[in-house]
């Protein structure tokens, strides 16, 4: 062998994801004109809707003489903090599958790539993945931001500027922490542990944002002087935190504030992780990397035989082993069934908010706060089952995956197949809804007619949102992945999550007027029956709802019949 | 048994199979040869109604594939060439599942799938879960979860990759057995020695098309080739056979 070896330049070691990446989309461009439409209209609603309500709220705090720039740029700091917690658990999961299970991994890891440029590749590959939806919402907030405040031209590269090293720094800190993880357990394992650590470091963090509690910032009463609520809105809520740094690098541009110190401590912040990152991946990288290969499972620990199938044995065999089959693989993944235990604690914290509500305490509740708790309680129980409904049921088809082969190639009728994994994830997810329902309206006191609402709603809206859910992971399917927990978060989870919200809120637009106007007349002592206005809108709402269910299953169905493997 | 008609698969502008016309009876062992990429594996998916043919039909048993897909493929025993199974199913569930697509449960499952295990020595990996499979291992269990409905006609793509010859060995007594039973095998590989040894029929498809087909002898007629062996005339028909120079690709 002759002459020196040249590298392969980091461009060219990227080549087959962002080649791999411009060929989805002009897949999706040629896609048909319907769903492009559905995207688009989702999409720009979704959009407009976020930065109408940063928009709104950020005048009305700038406003508020004395302490008006001080609680925008705490807002900013709460929201960038939220983003933080949400990018370190992303870039956690991501960092597994891009340095540990991708299946491109063989190739680059045989390929002579030096181990800096080889961490700054799947680095990219990372933070591309883990913070892309991230910085899709974070885009109509900053432009709320920098509108308001009169940014001017140069604010957008300056907001490039702060988020870059922003995205970079947790990016860092997920790969560092996963390599140190990977050497501890096995990959396969640490996959599954992962789950179950993040699940911790979630339930940690969102307990901690409940003892922040953001909302008693909105209510300056509640302190003993403006002295005390001052020092709060000063003080950072984590002087250490590049949340922190990036929020104040901000708000210094928008308030023309010359303080070098943000910028400074961002940017030197990310380089030093950067090599400090690399440093423990040229460390330990590729002992974790052979230690990924030896982590497979052997023996069942939960066979899942007996009670359920007998419970079962009325269903003909084909429906019931496919239900065991899913069932089985669903408890088997540690990944999967351990999302259950976040679940759990994300409806404990909020029921405890619902418990904990200042309504009962004694004074006269003004009319118009019940309705509006009311219906915020049902907006958010929606959005709890929407997001469920994108965890556990958007996935179904795209597990399925490689397997294909074998349903396809067998009797099984496509529609039976859709139907199950309907059921399959609708079941539990309506006993969910209306445990939920039942449980807050009646810690909220509800009226039985408010009672009523919230089940008449909630009811064909989990029908909806799980066809929803389901058909749209039919049309955005992931069949390659390497990680269920990323399907969620794929572009077509996020198509869903508007999809669905958006159905979400014209529900809630369509019921709040005649709602309103039975509980003023119930108010006021007057006798309320089933008005023609309130059975125009159940019957308006039945509609959307059952336009939702049947209209994605029957897009979903077409779609996999004519899907190839 | 089978029968393909003007069977075609186009993606874009590239035609991947173009216009087959075969007819495979009863009680035979049919081979597709061809090289890499010549729409063999896009041939058996069709049959397998796993893709859908942009023209053209397959039939199993009179029953067209695509407008009564459960009556054809109830028929049917479909092997890919990827053994891609559940990881976290035992190789018993699997099969146990496998059997249910078709319908089938009960006791004579239970002692069917045990058979098969024990066949291909797999019994004692019935409780583990296949991701702790090797690449053989899931082959024999895709090729297990074939043969456990009992279909008439079975459809294999590259069968060997992956077994050991023991394996390999016991796959072809079983595919001729099955034959002379009165099923109907059709078989895609690259082993010239497995295609001439087993089947009783051959068509070399190249380019998307049947370039020949018929008995070895008929095979041997068709091309002019009295003296040749399979593989020579495999590589006449699809052009392998010209000179290389090899060298430039050896240099260090």
């Amino acid at each position: 062998m002759t002459g020196t070896l040249r590298q392969p330049s980091l461009v060219t070691v990227l080549t087959p994801k962002w080649r791999g990446a411009l060929v989805r989309l002009r897949q999706e461009r040629s896609g048909s004109r319907a769903k492009l439409l559905l995207l688009l209209v989702a999409g720009t609603s979704f959009w407009a809707a976020i930065f109408g309500i940063a928009f709104r709220v950020l005048r009305y705090i700038r406003d508020v003489p004395e302490i008006g720039n001080l609680l925008a740029a705490k807002v900013l700091g709460v929201i960038l903090l939220a983003f933080l917690s949400i990018l370190l658990l992303s870039n956690i999961i991501t960092a597994l599958s891009t340095f540990f299970l991708a299946r491109d991994l063989d190739l680059l890891v045989a390929a002579p790539i030096g181990c800096f440029r080889f961490y700054l590749a799947k680095l990219s590959e990372t933070v591309v993945h883990s913070s892309w939806m991230v910085a899709l919402l974070a885009l109509p907030i900053l432009t709320a931001y920098g509108i308001v405040y009169r940014g001017g031209a140069l604010f957008p590269l300056l907001a490039v500027a702060a988020f870059v090293p922003f995205l970079v720094l947790p990016a860092v800190v997920g790969t560092v922490f996963t390599v140190l993880l990977v050497n501890v357990f096995p990959a396969r394992r640490t996959r599954e542990l992962l789950g179950l650590v993040a699940l911790g470091g979630v339930a940690i963090l969102v307990v901690l944002f409940r003892l922040i509690r953001p909302e008693e910032l909105a209510r300056p009463e509640g302190f003993r002087n403006f002295v005390d609520y001052l020092a709060v809105l000063r003080t950072p809520t984590g002087p250490w935190l590049p949340s922190e740094w990036t929020a104040a690098m901000i708000m210094n541009w928008l308030l023309h504030i010359a303080d070098p110190w943000p910028p400074t401590r961002l940017w030197t912040g990310a380089g030093l992780a950067l090599v400090a990152g690399a440093w423990v991946h040229r460390e330990l990288f590729l002992d974790g990397f052979s230690k990924a290969q030896e982590g497979a499972e052997r023996r069942v620990r939960r066979p899942l035989r007996g009670p359920l199938e007998r419970l079962l044995r009325w269903l003909p065999p084909q429906k019931r082993e496919f239900i065991l089959k899913d069932l089985r693989l669903f408890f088997r993944d540690n990944t999967q069934w351990s999302q259950l235990i976040l679940l759990g604690v994300l409806l404990m914290i909020y029921i405890f908010n619902i418990k904990t509500l200042p309504i009962h305490s004694g004074e006269r509740i003004p009319f118009g706060l019940v309705t509006i708790i009311a219906f915020l309680n049902l907006g958010l129980s929606g959005f709890v089952l929407a997001a469920v409904a994108a965890r556990f049921i958007f996935p179904s088809i795209s597990l399925e995956g490689r397997q294909m082969w074998l349903l396809r190639s067998s009797p099984l009728d496509l529609n039976a197949l859709l139907w199950s994994k309907y059921w399959i994830g609708t079941g539990p997810l309506l006993i969910l809804a209306l445990a939920i329902t039942i449980l807050t309206n009646w810690l909220l006191h509800v009226s039985p007619f408010m009672m009523a609402v919230g089940l008449g709603t909630v009811v064909p809206f989990t029908l909806a949102v799980g066809a929803m859910a389901l058909s749209f992971g039919v049309l955005y399917p992931q069949f390659s992945t390497e990680n269920a927990a990323q399907i969620p978060t794929s572009f077509g989870g996020i198509v869903y999550m508007m999809s669905s919200l958006s159905v979400l809120a014209i529900i809630i637009m369509i019921e709040a007027i005649p709602v309103t106007q039975q509980l003023q007349a119930w108010r006021q002592g007057e006798t309320v029956g089933l008005t023609l206005d309130l059975m125009v809108v159940a019957a308006a709402v039945l509609v959307i709802c059952a336009v939702a269910t049947i209209l994605p299953l029957r897009l979903a169905a077409k779609r996999l019949e004519q899907m190839e493997w | 048994m089978i029968q393909l008609a003007g069977l075609t698969k186009r993606y874009g502008q590239f035609v991947a199979v173009d216009n087959i016309d075969l007819r495979v009876p009863r009680g035979e062992l049919f081979g597709l040869l061809g090289p890499n990429g010549a729409g063999k594996t896009t041939t058996m998916r069709m049959i397998a109604g796993i893709l859908r043919p942009t023209d053209g039909t397959v039939t199993i048993g009179g029953i067209d594939v695509h407008r009564h897909p459960a009556g054809a493929k109830a028929r049917l025993g479909f092997i890919p060439d990827r053994p891609f199974v559940y990881d976290k199913l035992t190789g018993g569930e699997f099969l146990r599942f496998a059997a249910a697509l078709y319908g089938q449960q009960g006791p004579a499952v239970e002692r069917r799938i045990d058979e098969l295990l024990e066949q291909f020595d797999l019994a004692g990996w019935k409780h583990e879960l296949t991701e702790s499979y090797s690449h053989g291992m899931r082959q024999k269990l895709i090729i297990s979860g074939a043969l456990v409905h009992r279909p008439e006609v079975i459809v294999v793509d590259e069968p060997m990759v992956g077994l050991d010859p023991k394996s390999a060995r016991l796959l072809k007594d079983l595919l001729r057995q099955f034959v002379s039973r009165g099923g109907t095998v059709l078989l895609s590989t690259h082993t010239m020695e497995v295609a001439e040894a087993m089947c009783d029929r051959i068509a070399i498809v190249h380019r998307g098309r049947i370039a020949a087909h018929g008995t070895m002898p008929e095979l041997r007629q068709q091309t002019a080739s009295e003296q040749m062996g399979l593989e020579d005339l495999f590589l006449k028909l699809t052009g392998g056979l010209e000179e290389r120079a090899l060298d430039s690709l050896l240099e260090s």
